[in-house]
């Protein structure tokens, strides 16, 4: 059954599995091809199609049929037909659109990212610096809601809710009857536990990895420390509820916050569990593994694991050299 | 005179009880059906009448069934769209409160050729009374023994239900409607796939509008070659309109496609010119959604014919100079109305219908509301006519459903034929907030097309 099939994005030819979605293809191929997604979470079953980032363009349907589509297609839900043809940044109409997305996305998102958690691994922040406009054109109020408390642990700020439905699908992948999900249409509708009825289960915590924004936050480590001061180590214990597999974050000597293990597109590898998230925050409590690979666009990666060199033009100049020279030493220290 | 297929006997008193409607001759298409016809040579008529969805996309009614999948075991539905909200169509609305029994009649003959043992008729939340006709008539059917088990001994069964919607316009596109049917949140399905393969409970579904529905009748009655006489090219058989706005004889009228739009508006067959002497301005041809058009534009093509009712001529020349023919919800406009307000109008509903699920609609459809809002009240700028372009722009196609297009083409379309009147509020505010632009030049006849020749 496992048939191959071949689609080209962006000039990029590749064999993938019949069934495969144009955005796994192209996350295979790897790079700045790769589409982003800001509700589309390939952990989550029935995820996707919402946030329509991920736009592109099919400019030949397949071998068989090579009429182009219609319209742009979210790659994360189109699967792909043999002989696809996709063009992603190749395309102007991709870009203008996405660009549009961004904008969209941002008219009710309160850009407080000084004082939001999520910041530094925010992957609307990241979105709009890599596609957006360096202002917007909206000039009316935003919506703001006051905070909710969903459990203990877990706070739900919707201002910041871009509503990709992507912790609506984990609560509903975790728990057995629905109370959470969205209430109201439109720009007013909102991500609710049915009238604030807390998520009770092992997995809840979970949400606060799968919210792309700021929206979902950890309430034992909010306003702790921003992201990027803190460093990452992957460690795993024994856990009877979950696989135990996590990051820490450390600042100093203390571990002030556990997430799952999140890869280059933010998803997280394994789900966790509460007692993991929440209450193993000693070091005694862990396996440590090694420091966790950072992608290098990430500010978290700024100051840890990748050195920050001066620029080449410093380095070949003598006199610069000289200038800048507790700078060269601080390099070789760390 | 036209022809009236669907309209023939509505106004015999009580034609809404099975009684009147089977003296005049109904559930005749349902005996012929289901003794001398086969499923397939049902669907077949039907292919051969051209009937086309009357919801408003206007996708050929037979190719759509003969697209639905029959695997093995798995029950097959037909689901009627009674959900009808979009701002100026009341046909259906119409259809079902005076002839009930056409739908239902229209609704065993279609299950049949489906093979679709349940039915359901979605009805939209606001229309309870429609709601209890067409239960009462289909208790009244059922005790005729024409649903139920074992229909007329032919051996097929039918079961009918009508499912009252939570009023969303959302839910009368298909995909949100099966959702809404379901019980969950209506929200459109992201497709494919498609409810041919996988709608209702996954199983395979056709949803069509309660005029395709109704039309059947006919179709099987006479025969698909006799109803595709009727009409001009592949628009054929008859539409009902409704014909609303500032019109002498508002209502719904049942029209042979291919009558001229300016028959349409000026006969007293149909509906007698403009009300209190006034001129017409503006035409929304088919539904809120659909572009709208000034009087000039409405009345000819570019090419100087004059246009139809069909779904050809009244889209003939594109979004630049053509509109579309939709649900048949035909709003005339005079002289007094005003295309900036009745634009802000058609934004605030769907940005009040927007289900919020994918963002360019979601946001998108609120932004335009608020600075048509802003427009009509004087406070607009110039730069806001380019933005809503702009804006409309960047949601038309890029959402899940049609409802971001549906959104972005009254606004998109009114600035394009209406730009001065828009310039019009910016520039006067003080005057636009105390009589309206008038005709301006929208009546004008149209300059002759010149043919380009390469010099």
């Amino acid at each position: 059954m496992s048939e191959k099939v071949k689609v080209t994005i962006d000039g990029i030819t590749i064999d993938v599995e019949a069934g495969t979605t144009i955005l796994t293809a192209a996350r295979q191929i790897g790079g700045d091809i790769v589409p982003p997604a800001m509700c589309y979470y390939s952990k989550l079953q029935g995820s996707g199609g919402k946030c329509r980032t991920c736009l592109v363009k099919v400019s030949k349907g397949s071998e068989k049929d090579p009429r182009p589509m219609p319209k742009l297609v979210a790659s994360c839900r189109t699967t792909v037909m043999d002989g696809m043809e996709v063009q992603n940044i190749t395309s102007p109409e991709v870009i203008e659109a996405r660009k549009g997305v961004v904008e969209m996305l941002l008219i009710n998102h309160p850009l407080d990212c000084p004082v939001c958690d999520q910041a530094g691994e925010c992957h609307l922040q990241d979105l709009s610096y890599e596609h957006g406009s360096e202002a917007t054109r909206y000039e009316f109020e935003r919506r703001t809601f006051d905070r909710i408390d969903i459990g203990d642990k877990v706070q739900l700020h919707m201002t910041r809710c871009i509503l990709c439905y992507r912790c609506v699908y984990t609560a509903d992948q975790i728990t057995e009857n629905r109370v959470h999900g969205v209430l109201g249409r439109g720009d007013a509708a909102e991500i609710s536990t049915y009238i604030e009825k807390a998520i009770e289960n092992e997995f809840s915590g979970n949400v606060i990895d799968v919210c792309p924004v700021g929206a979902l936050t950890d309430k034992t480590f909010r306003f702790k420390n921003r992201v990027w001061f803190t460093k990452p180590v992957d460690a795993h214990r024994d856990c009877p509820t979950c696989s135990g597999k996590v990051t820490l974050w450390y600042k100093g000597e203390d571990v002030i916050r556990v997430t799952a293990r999140k890869d280059e597109y933010g998803e997280v590898e394994e789900f966790i569990c509460n007692t993991c998230r929440f209450d193993k925050k000693k070091t005694d409590d862990w396996v440590i593994e090694g420091p966790r690979k950072i992608a290098n666009h990430s500010v978290i990666s700024a100051n840890h694991y990748e050195q920050l060199m001066p620029p080449p033009v410093l380095r070949t100049n003598p006199a610069l050299r000289e200038a800048n020279k507790e700078q060269f030493e601080r390099t070789t220290k760390l | 005179m036209g022809r009236k297929l669907l309209l023939e006997h509505i106004n015999v008193p009580g034609i809404n009880t099975f009684e009147v409607y089977r003296q005049k001759g109904g559930y005749r298409a349902v005996e012929k059906a289901l003794k001398s016809l086969s499923p397939e040579d049902v669907v077949e008529e039907v292919k051969k009448s051209g009937l086309r969805g009357r919801g408003g996309a206007g996708f050929p009614t037979g190719m759509k069934w003969s697209f639905l999948a029959k695997p093995e075991g798995k029950p097959r539905y037909l689901v009627c769209n009674g959900d009808e909200s979009e701002p100026g169509t009341f046909k259906d609305r119409y259809l079902m409160t005076h002839i009930p029994h056409l739908l239902i009649e229209g609704m065993i003959v279609s299950s049949y050729a489906l093979g679709a043992n349940t039915s359901y008729i979605y009805v939209r939340g606001e229309m309870m009374p429609q709601i209890r006709i067409l239960e009462k008539a289909i208790a009244e059917a059922k005790n005729a023994g024409f649903l139920g088990k074992n229909i007329l001994g032919s051996g097929f069964d039918l079961e009918l239900y009508v499912q009252p919607g939570g009023g969303a316009y959302i839910c009368g596109e298909e995909t949100a409607l099966i959702e809404s049917l379901e019980g969950k949140r209506g929200n459109p399905r992201i497709k494919p796939p498609f409810p041919a393969i996988s709608g209702l409970y996954n199983c395979p579904t056709v949803v069509n509008n309660v005029e395709s529905i109704a039309a059947t009748v006919p179709i099987i009655n006479d025969g698909g070659e006799e109803y595709a006489k009727i009409g001009i090219g592949r628009s054929t058989g008859t539409k009902l309109i409704s014909a609303s706005g500032n019109l002498n004889r508002p209502g719904v009228y049942e029209i042979e496609l291919g009558v001229p739009v300016e028959e349409f508006i000026y006969s007293e067959e149909y509906c007698g010119g403009i009300a209190n002497g006034k001129r017409l301005k503006a035409v929304v041809a088919g539904g809120s959604s659909v572009p709208i058009l000034p009087t000039n534009l409405i009345l000819k093509t570019v090419n100087g014919e004059s246009r139809l009712m069909t779904y050809e001529s009244l889209a003939d020349g594109g979004f630049a100079s053509g509109t579309m023919l939709g649900s048949g919800g035909f709003i005339a406009y005079d002289e007094d109305q005003c295309i900036v307000r009745n634009t802000w109008n058609f934004s605030r509903f769907y940005h009040h219908e927007s289900c919020g699920q994918c963002s360019p609609c979601r946001e998108g459809t609120g932004w335009m509301e608020k600075v048509l809002h802003r427009l009509e009240y004087g406070h607009g700028k110039l730069s806001d006519i380019d933005l809503l372009v702009d804006v409309s722009k960047k949601i038309e196609g890029n959402t899940i459903c049609p409802l971001g297009d549906a959104a972005a083409w009254p606004v998109a379309s009114a600035i394009r034929h209406f730009r001065d009147e828009f310039e019009w509020h910016v520039t006067n505010p003080q005057e636009a907030m105390t009589r309206n632009y008038g005709l301006a030049h929208y009546a004008d006849p149209l300059p002759k097309v010149e043919p380009v020749t390469a010099s």
